[in-house]
C-alpha cells in the first residue's frame, strides 16, 4: 500500500510541477497577478508530494519490504537500519528521488526567503525550477520508477552495495546533491533575469546567498567522497580523477568562478553577462555530471548500473533545459549594458584572471574526461585519459589561483595603486619565500623546484589571511570596537582561502613524502616502512551484522614502543560475491598508518599492502575549512537584515545604473 | 551578437559528442593488431598432445580463430553458432582453448559441440597475450597471408556474423583470387 | 674450522625456520627495494583491461596477475621500461596506458588547455582594453557639482 501511495504522490507532484512550471511563467509574462500568486502554492504543493514519495520509499527499506523491486535489489534484513536509509539513494532509481527530493528542499526554501523579490521576479524562478522538477519527475514515472512491485516476493533482498556500506558514503550523495541541485537555484535566478531583463546588482545580491550555500554543501560533498575512497577502496588514494569524481568536481570550480563573480557584479554591477553565463554553466555542469554517471557513456567505478536508453532522455532534457537557456541568453544578453569601470591593476581584474583559470581549469578537466569519446567517434583507436594527463595539466593551472587568492583579497575595488600593494605584500612574500622553502627541503629531503613552488604558495595562502584577520581585529582594537566584530563576509573569505593553503600543503606533501610496500606475510613477520614496525600477528574470521570478515592483527611500534593495533579486513558480504576492503587506518594530524589486507597466498601467507601516509588528513581539513569559510559568509547580516533589501522600480530595467557605490571593503 | 550564440555553438557540439557516445560501448578495447600480422605461436594440439600447431597452419586461406575456455560461460551461447559454421564448412574455425583444462575442455567439445578443424592448447594464456585477448570468448579473422583483419569481442552472434564476420570472409576471398 | 663448518650446516639447516617470524617479503619477489619500486610504478600507470577502472597494481583479475607475471619477468630479463609498455601497447593499444601518449590524434588533448588558458587571458586582455576606451559611466556635470558640494573638495569622487 505504501509503496503505491509513493507512486501515486510521484505522479501528483509531476502534475503540480507542471503547474508550477507553466501558470506563474505565463503569469508573469502576460502580467497576470493571479496567476503569479500560483507559483508558491504550487512549489510548495509539489515539494510536499515529493516528500512523501521519498518519505515511502524510505518507509519501504526500513520495513524491509521486498516486494518492492528496488528495496530488494538494494537491501537485506540483516542490514543496519542506518544503511537502509542510505540504500534509499544507493542506486539509480532511488537517487533519482533524492535528486527530486533535495531539489523539492531548495525549492521551498527559495519560497520561503523569497518575500524579497519582486514577485513576477520570483515567480520566474520558481517557474524555472519547477520545469527542472518536471524534468526529473517525468524521468523517474517514465523509466526509473522506484516503486515499481516485484512478484513473487524474494524472501531475501540482494543486500546494499557493500561498498555503500560505510558512514562516508551515507552521507556523500545527499552532501553532493545539495550542492549539484543547489546550483538550479542560482540557475533559476539568471534564467528569471534573463527572461525579465531585470539584470542587475540586486540580482547578483540575491543569488549569492544561494550559490554560496550550494558552493559549501558541494565541497562538503566531494571532501566526503575523498575520504570515503580512501578509507574504503584500499589503495590509499584520495583523488582518482575518475569521470565520475571529475562530474562533480566540475560544477565546483565552475561554482567557485560564479561565486567570485557574483561579488563582483555585486559589488560594482561590473561583467553581468559573464556571471549569468556562469550561473547558467554551473547547474549544466551539473546535469552534465548528472548524465554521465547513468547514461554508461564512461567507464567508471562509480557509475550506477547504465542503460543508454536512459541516458537518451537525460541527454535530451539536458539539451532542452541548457540548449534553451543559451539561446536565451544569446537573445537577451546583448541589450544588458553597463558596469562600473576600473582599472588594470584593481580587485575586479584579479577577480577576472580568477574566473578565466577556473574556467580554464574546468575546459581542462572537461577535455580530459569526454576526450576518449571524442577519439572513439573518429575511429581513431581508443586512448584512456588518467591520473598522469590530469596532474600534469592541472597544476599550472591550479597554482596561480592559490597566488592570486591571497593578492585579491586585499586588493582595492576599482583602482588599487601598485605601490600600496607592494608595500602590503612584500613581507609576507618574503615570509612565504623563505620559511616554505625551508620547511619544504627539510620536510621533503629534496630540493625539487616544483614542490618548493607549491609549499610556498600554501604558506603564502595560510600567511595571508591570517594577517588579513589580525590587521582587522587591530582595526577594531584601535577603532574602539570589540575585537571580534567583523564583517561575516571578510571572515568568511579568510577562513576559505585559508583553507586553501591547507589543502594545497596536504596535496603536496602526500605526495612527495608518503610511502608504500608491497608485502607477503606470514604470521609473525614485520615489515618496516617511514620509522615505523608492522608487524602481522594474525588472521581471524569476524561477524558482523551482514558480513563475515577476515580480519588481521597488525601491531604497529614506533622506537620500540606500540603505538596502534591495526585491524584491516577483507569483507564478504551476505547475497554479494564481491569481497570488500576495510583498511586498517590509524589517523594522525601529520601521518596516518594505514594497512590493507589482500589475498591469501600459498603457505598460510597473505598479501598486505602497508601506507605510511604523510599529512594526509591536511587535504579534507582543508576542503572542510573552505566549506566553514562558506558558511560563515553564508552568515552575514547582509543576508539576514530583510530591511535592507532593495527592490529596483520598474523604471530601472535596462538602464543604465545609477553609481551608488557600495561600501567599500575595509 | 554571433558572439553571444558561442557558448550555445559549444553546447552543440558538446551533445553531438555525447550522441556519438551512447552509441558506443565504452569497456570494447579495439585491437590494435588488425592489419598486422598474427602472433607467431606453437602450442600442442587440445587432442593430440603429440601434435603441434602453428601459425602456418592458418597460412594460405582465410581462417576463424576462436579463443574459447571450458569455464567460460558466455562461450556456451556461441557455440551452437559457431558449431553450425564449423559443420557448414564455409569456414575453417581455428580453436584456441584458453587456461583450461585438457580432460575438461574435451568434454565440453563432446557436450556443446565442436566446430574446430584443430584445437591449440594454451595452457598458461601466453599466446592468447601474444594476441591481445582479454576476455573470452573472442574471435579473429585471418587472411590467407596471416594477416588479422578482424576481431570480434564476446560471442559470435547472428547479427556479427551475418554483418560483419561472414561478408568480410567472402570479401578476403575474392581478394586473394584477384 | 671444522666448527665453522658445522655451524654454518646447522645455520643453514635452522634458517627457514628463523625466515618464518623475520622480515616480510616483496610480494613483488624482487629483493631490491629499487626494482620493487620501479615495478610498483609501472603497474601503477597501467590500466587493467578487465576491470577497466583499476590499474594493474591493483587489480585482482585473472588477466592482470598474468600481465603482472609478465612485467616482472621482462623486468628480469633486463628490459627497460619503454620496452615493457610497448609490448603491452603493441598487444593491447594504447588504452592500457593511463598516460595518454603525445601523438597526432592527442595533440589537442595536452595542448589545448594551455591554448584555452591563453585565449582566455587574451580575451580578457582585450575586453579589459575596450572597456577602458568605453564612455565612462559617470554622472552628468550637475550631478558632479552637487556631489563635490555634498562631499567637500578634497573627495575622489569619479
Amino acid at each position: 500500500m505504501i509503496p503505491e501511495i509513493g507512486h501515486f504522490a510521484l505522479m501528483l507532484a509531476l502534475c503540480l510541477a507542471l503547474v508550477q512550471a507553466a501558470v506563474p511563467l505565463l503569469g508573469a509574462w502576460r502580467a497576470v497577478p493571479e496567476w503569479i500568486a500560483v507559483a508558491r502554492p504550487a512549489a510548495r504543493a509539489q515539494a510536499l508530494f515529493v516528500a512523501i514519495a521519498f518519505g515511502c520509499l524510505a518507509w519501504a527499506f526500513l520495513s524491509n519490504d521486498f516486494t518492492v523491486q528496488y528495496v530488494a535489489a538494494n537491501s537485506n534484513t540483516a542490514l543496519p537500519w542506518y544503511y537502509r536509509i542510505g540504500a534509499v539513494w544507493g542506486a539509480h532509481e532511488g537517487s533519482l528521488l533524492l535528486w527530486a527530493f533535495i531539489l523539492a528542499i531548495w525549492t521551498v526554501a527559495v519560497t520561503l526567503r523569497g518575500h524579497s523579490l519582486p514577485p513576477e521576479f520570483e515567480a520566474r524562478v520558481l517557474g524555472v525550477m519547477g520545469l527542472v522538477s518536471v524534468g526529473f519527475l517525468l524521468f523517474m514515472l517514465t523509466s526509473s520508477d522506484p516503486f515499481t512491485r516485484l512478484f513473487p516476493a524474494p524472501a531475501n533482498g540482494r543486500d546494499l552495495n557493500p561498498l555503500l556500506q560505510d558512514p562516508g558514503l551515507v552521507m556523500h550523495p545527499p552532501m553532493l546533491y545539495l550542492g549539484y541541485v543547489g546550483f538550479s537555484v542560482p540557475f533559476s535566478f539568471a534564467v528569471a533575469a534573463l527572461l525579465d531583463g531585470r539584470l542587475d546588482a540586486a540580482w547578483a545580491r540575491w543569488s549569492r546567498p544561494w550559490t554560496t550555500a550550494a558552493w559549501m554543501f558541494l565541497t562538503i560533498g566531494i571532501t566526503l567522497g575523498s575520504w570515503w575512497s580512501y578509507s574504503v577502496l584500499g589503495w590509499g588514494g584520495w583523488w582518482f580523477w575518475d569521470p565520475v569524481e571529475n562530474a562533480s568536481f566540475m560544477p565546483w570550480l565552475m561554482g567557485t568562478a560564479l561565486v567570485h563573480s557574483l561579488a563582483m557584479t555585486d559589488k560594482r554591477g561590473a561583467f553581468k553577462n559573464w556571471t549569468v553565463l556562469l550561473a547558467l554553466f554551473a547547474f549544466s555542469l551539473s546535469l552534465l555530471g548528472t548524465f554521465l554517471v547513468r547514461s554508461g557513456v564512461l567507464v567508471s567505478v562509480h557509475a550506477f548500473a547504465t542503460d543508454p536508453r536512459r541516458g537518451i532522455f537525460i541527454l535530451s532534457f539536458l539539451a532542452v533545459v541548457i540548449g534553451a537557456s543559451l539561446l536565451l541568453y544569446a537573445w537577451r544578453a546583448p541589450r544588458i549594458k553597463g558596469g562600473g569601470n576600473f582599472d588594470a591593476l584593481s580587485r575586479e581584474t584579479l577577480l577576472l584572471i580568477n574566473n578565466v583559470l577556473l574556467v580554464a581549469a574546468c575546459f581542462t578537466v572537461l577535455l580530459g574526461t569526454l576526450y576518449p569519446l571524442v577519439l572513439e567517434g573518429m575511429a581513431v583507436g581508443k586512448i584512456s585519459v588518467g591520473p598522469p594527463y590530469f596532474n600534469t595539466v592541472f597544476v599550472p593551472l591550479a597554482l596561480p589561483l592559490v597566488f592570486l587568492a591571497g593578492v585579491g583579497a586585499i586588493a582595492r575595488w576599482k583602482r588599487q595603486a601598485l605601490r600600496p600593494l607592494l608595500q602590503s605584500l612584500w613581507l609576507p612574500l618574503a615570509a612565504a619565500l623563505v620559511t616554505g622553502s625551508a620547511f619544504s627541503i627539510w620536510y621533503t629531503g629534496t630540493v625539487h623546484p616544483l614542490v618548493i613552488l607549491a609549499v610556498v604558495l600554501a604558506v603564502w595562502a595560510l600567511i595571508l589571511p591570517a594577517r588579513d584577520m589580525w590587521r582587522h581585529i587591530r582595526h577594531n582594537q584601535a577603532a574602539g570596537r570589540p575585537w571580534f566584530r567583523l564583517p561575516r563576509h571578510f571572515v568568511g573569505m579568510t577562513v576559505a582561502h585559508f583553507g586553501i593553503g591547507l589543502f594545497v600543503l596536504g596535496v603536496t606533501l602526500t605526495g612527495t613524502n608518503s610511502l608504500e610496500k608491497d608485502v607477503r606475510v606470514r604470521p609473525g613477520d614485520t615489515v618496516s616502512l617511514g620509522g615505523y614496525t608492522y608487524k602481522f600477528e594474525d588472521v581471524q574470521q569476524v561477524k558482523g551484522p551482514n558480513y563475515t570478515a577476515t580480519q588481521a592483527r597488525v601491531l604497529v611500534f614506533h622506537d620500540g614502543r606500540q603505538v596502534a593495533v591495526l585491524h584491516p579486513q577483507k569483507r564478504v558480504y551476505v547475497g554479494q560475491p564481491m569481497s570488500t576492503t576495510e583498511a586498517g587506518i590509524q589517523p594522525g594530524l601529520f601521518r596516518d598508518l594505514y594497512v590493507s589486507l589482500g589475498q591469501p597466498l600459498a603457505g598460510g601467507s597473505w598479501a598486505m599492502r602497508v601506507y605510511y601516509k604523510a599529512m594526509v588528513r591536511w587535504i579534507w581539513m582543508g576542503g572542510l575549512c573552505m566549506a566553514l569559510g562558506g558558511l560563515v559568509a553564508l552568515t552575514d547580516r547582509r543576508y539576514r537584515l530583510r530591511a535592507r533589501q532593495e527592490i529596483l522600480p520598474r523604471e530601472h530595467r535596462f538602464a543604465q545604473e545609477a553609481s551608488t557605490p557600495a561600501p567599500r571593503e575595509a | 551578437m554571433i558572439r553571444y550564440l558561442i557558448p550555445f555553438g559549444m553546447f552543440a557540439a558538446l551533445v553531438a559528442l555525447l550522441i556519438v557516445g551512447l552509441h558506443h560501448d565504452p569497456r570494447r578495447v579495439p585491437s590494435p593488431l588488425i592489419g598486422k600480422p598474427a602472433p607467431q605461436f606453437s602450442l600442442s594440439e587440445l587432442k593430440d598432445p603429440t601434435h603441434v600447431l602453428s601459425r602456418r597452419d592458418l597460412l594460405g586461406k582465410v581462417t576463424l580463430v576462436n579463443v574459447w575456455a571450458s569455464w567460460c560461460v558466455s562461450c556456451r551461447e556461441e557455440a551452437p553458432l559457431l558449431t553450425m559454421l564449423g559443420k557448414s564448412g564455409v569456414v575453417p574455425i581455428y580453436g584456441l582453448n584458453y587456461k583450461d583444462n585438457r580432460a575438461r575442455a574435451i568434454r565440453w567439445l563432446k557436450d556443446f559441440g565442436d566446430p574446430y578443424v584443430a584445437d591449440a592448447f594454451d595452457k598458461d594464456g601466453r599466446t592468447a597475450i601474444n594476441w591481445g585477448v582479454y576476455g573470452v570468448p573472442e574471435t579473429f579473422v585471418v587472411d590467407a597471408n596471416g594477416i588479422i583483419r578482424y576481431k570480434q569481442v564476446g560471442p559470435v552472434t547472428e547479427s556479427a556474423l551475418q554483418d560483419k564476420i561472414l561478408p568480410l570472409v567472402r570479401k578476403l576471398r575474392e581478394e586473394d583470387r584477384g | 674450522m671444522r666448527w665453522h663448518a658445522a655451524g654454518l650446516a646447522l645455520a643453514l639447516l635452522f634458517a627457514p625456520a628463523v625466515q618464518a617470524a623475520g622480515t616480510a617479503q616483496l610480494s613483488s619477489g624482487f629483493a631490491n627495494p629499487q626494482e620493487d619500486m620501479r615495478y610498483h610504478s609501472l603497474l601503477r600507470n597501467l590500466r587493467c583491461l578487465v576491470c577497466q577502472n583499476e590499474s594493474l597494481q591493483d587489480s585482482q583479475a585473472d588477466l592482470a596477475k598474468d600481465l603482472r607475471r609478465v612485467v616482472r619477468a621482462q623486468m628480469r630479463a633486463g628490459k627497460s621500461d619503454r620496452e615493457i609498455v610497448r609490448y603491452l601497447v603493441t598487444r593491447y593499444g594504447d588504452y592500457v596506458l593511463y598516460r595518454p601518449p603525445f601523438m597526432g590524434a592527442t595533440y589537442v588533448l595536452w595542448v589545448g588547455p594551455f591554448v584555452v588558458l591563453a585565449a582566455g587571458l587574451l580575451v580578457l586582455m582585450l575586453a579589459l582594453r575596450r572597456r577602458r576606451r568605453a564612455p565612462e559611466e559617470t554622472l552628468n556635470q550637475e550631478q558632479r557639482r552637487r556631489l563635490s558640494e555634498f562631499l567637500g573638495p578634497n573627495e575622489d569622487h569619479s
